[in-house]
């Protein structure tokens, strides 16, 4: 059977997570050039959204636009172009949390706005409304191999319909008791704008990938280079995205190796711009 | 798109468990709704329940997976051999190039709402809650993997009413990308608390059965469903249908309230009949969204009067199944392909006094008709909208 190759390119990036305060930011850190010092992430209150919207957007919503505001700005299109697709591998912990809580009380009274940001494509929804963009979104989970699953449908949709996408995967830890049960110890989000080949953008340096899907196992999944910063790798679901991340940094020619779960990989091959 | 084979498909509904028992409550107009009695909830509302779910225990084998939501998802892929074609398929294109992708709003999340009432002295969950294989959204794709035997892409779409409908869209791509030869798409959704006391928050709820298209319509009757299609290329035998086009959108426009002109479901059912190759007046038959909420059926009456015109013959069925959310796009598929086969369209239940405000030929009985192309709509909290183009087997 011959290997199905998605040939794309990432035409801006986006990263926001413990210590990795942008992309642009921890480009170094992820070069190996800086050491990776564990911070709380900081989630801004997203500008692109209205006073009252902003108060009340959850940590999932301010973590997803942060990351999607700085893939866009890094390939000059216009956010209300694009199509979208949000990978990660639940809706928000707080609110999940709250109605829960809300539940088990013998009013059972429901805040409606709770529940209406409840639906994992509430952070879509927000982005979309914000950028006034009536282009194709979907949300989706693939648990821990979320990302994987993001890139593999938002670079089959770059082939399909030839525009770019906009993927963006993000995490964001539940509060006890679910935290427990879903230990993830950071906030992690990432976003990468993917176009065709043929388009190459003025503003980022445009790193070609090559996404083919493997089901025997040739390797591990590739790890980052730094024990740490691998160890939140395989915490969040969206940090799975740090080897990519850390080969667009160090901008080599390399095969990057996800697990998309199930005995399925995501075998992918960067090509650095002018390789 | 190049169009592709429904080459098997089942439905499990609050009308019964696979496509005869559905066929036959379609037939006779008859409503799976029932005044709401769900666990301890008094809510005065009508929900659509899958009979005998409770006892629709799954294999030991796969206790960690054990919840409403998946139990759902077993009984629903028992019927209409459905098994055996994954299994044919499976043996013809490998486990590897078949994908599983399913829409869900809940996943298992009732046995969590349910164990947050059993919290430890320290605010714990009881030890038997299971996040990973029940609770989340995932949990139903790496269930029905599981169960299916198969090795190929699986994820799990969540874009609330929208996402049994998308993932035909999805798995239209990854086949034609060569990805994968074939995919089992469809969606399951479970009856939950936060579901139906979250509708109730947002004054959603029809206190009566639900009523699309009726001028006193107060909203919607919640259910719960499994449906299931198998896609492949190159069919051995003739399919049950061919899905011709997919379309999708989004409103960008509110969270919970669609476009008042429809604007996004407008751009959803233009992309589907163009995807299709089809012309507006291909359409024979459109399954509305219909979820009987005031708005919600003013906004597709504008929008599929835009896009088809006022003559083609329209009805929701969810006056029979309830809104089934994440599963709704499945569901609607399937009774669309039934209409296909059968060559009927079906009512569209509840309608005592139609709202003079709505202009679409909305239909109140059954009509014999000989379907060649069908629509579907689907749209979701968020703005999301998706529509399919389902075409006869001949």
């Amino acid at each position: 059977m011959s290997v199905a190759r998605l040939h794309v390119s990432v035409l801006g990036v986006g990263l926001c997570g413990p210590g990795l305060a942008s992309w642009s930011d921890a480009r170094r850190v992820l070069r190996g050039d800086a050491p990776w010092v564990e911070a709380a992430t900081a989630l801004a209150p997203p500008s692109r959204l209205p006073p009252a919207e902003r108060r009340r957007a959850g940590p999932s919503i301010r973590l997803a636009m942060a990351v999607a505001d700085e893939a866009v700005a890094a390939c000059g299109l216009d956010p209300s172009t694009l199509a979208t697709v949000f990978a990660a591998s639940g809706g928000e912990g707080s609110n999940c949390h709250a109605l829960c809580e809300a539940l088990a009380a013998p009013e059972r009274l429901v805040s409606p706005t709770r529940f209406t940001n409840s639906v994992q494509n509430a952070p879509a929804g927000f982005w979309h409304i914000a950028v006034a963009s009536h282009g194709p979104s979907t949300s989706l989970s693939a648990y821990d191999a979320s990302f994987a699953a993001g890139l593999l449908e938002a670079a089959v949709q770059v082939i399909a319909n030839g525009h770019p996408v906009l993927l963006v995967a993000a995490d964001v830890p539940y509060p006890d008791p679910l935290h427990r049960l879903r230990p993830l110890p950071h906030p992690v989000g990432t976003a990468l704008v993917l176009g065709p080949t043929t388009q190459a953008s003025g503003a980022s340096a445009c790193v070609q990938l090559a996404i083919a899907l493997e089901s025997e196992r040739a390797a591990d999944a590739t790890r980052c280079r730094d024990a740490a910063l691998d160890a939140l790798r395989g915490a969040v679901p969206a940090a799975r995205a740090l080897p990519l991340l850390e080969a667009m940094a160090a901008a080599e020619r390399r095969c990057v190796m996800l697990d998309a779960g199930g005995g399925a990989w995501l075998r992918v091959d960067l090509e650095p711009a002018g390789a | 798109m190049k169009p592709l084979a429904i080459t098997a498909y089942t439905l499990t509904t609050a009308l019964g468990a696979g496509r005869a028992p559905t066929l036959e409550a379609l037939r006779s107009e008859r409503t799976g709704l029932r005044p709401a009695r769900f666990l301890d909830v008094e809510l005065p509302t009508w929900i659509g329940a899958v009979e005998g779910l409770d006892a629709a225990m799954l294999p030991a084998l796969w206790n960690e997976h054990d919840c409403r939501n998946n139990r759902l998802a077993w009984l629903g892929l028992q019927h209409d051999s459905f098994l055996e074609a994954v299994a044919r398929a499976r043996g013809r294109w490998g486990a590897a190039r078949v994908a599983v992708l399913l829409g869900t709003s809940t996943a298992g999340l009732l046995e969590t709402e349910l164990g947050y009432r059993r919290r430890g002295p320290a605010g714990e969950l009881p030890e038997d809650i299971r996040y990973e294989a029940r609770q989340n959204t995932f949990s139903v794709g790496a269930f029905v993997r599981r169960a299916l035997e198969l090795r190929g892409p699986t994820f799990v779409v969540s874009t609330a009413c929208s996402s049994s409908a998308k993932v035909y869209a999805t798995a239209a791509r990854m086949i034609d990308a060569s990805l994968v030869d074939a995919a089992v798409v469809g969606g399951v959704d479970s009856l939950c608390l936060t579901t139906l006391y979250g509708f109730n928050s947002l004054e959603l709820l029809s206190p009566d059965v639900c009523r699309p298209w009726d001028a006193q319509r107060r909203g919607l009757s919640i259910g719960e469903a499994a449906a299931f299609a198998l896609l492949e290329r190159d069919p051995v035998d003739p399919p049950h249908a061919w899905l011709l086009g997919t379309g999708e959108s989004n409103d960008g426009y509110h969270m919970s309230t669609p476009h008042p002109e429809g604007a996004g479901a407008i751009a959803a059912m233009r992309a589907a009949l163009a995807d299709a190759a089809l012309a507006p007046a291909a359409i024979g038959y459109v399954n509305l969204h219909g979820t009987a909420t005031p708005t919600n059926d003013a906004s597709e009456d504008a929008a599929v009067r835009a896009v088809l015109g006022g003559d083609v013959p329209c009805s929701s069925t969810k006056g029979a199944t309830g809104h089934t959310l994440g599963a709704a796009g499945g569901v609607e598929a399937a009774i669309c392909v039934l209409a296909l086969e059968h060559g009927f369209i079906p009512a569209g239940l509840h309608v005592r006094e139609p709202d003079p405000a709505l202009a679409l030929p909305y239909v109140r009985a059954n009509r014999d008709a000989r379907l060649r192309a069908v629509l579907s709509n689907s749209f979701g909290f968020g703005g999301t909208n998706a529509s399919l183009v389902l075409g006869a087997a001949t």
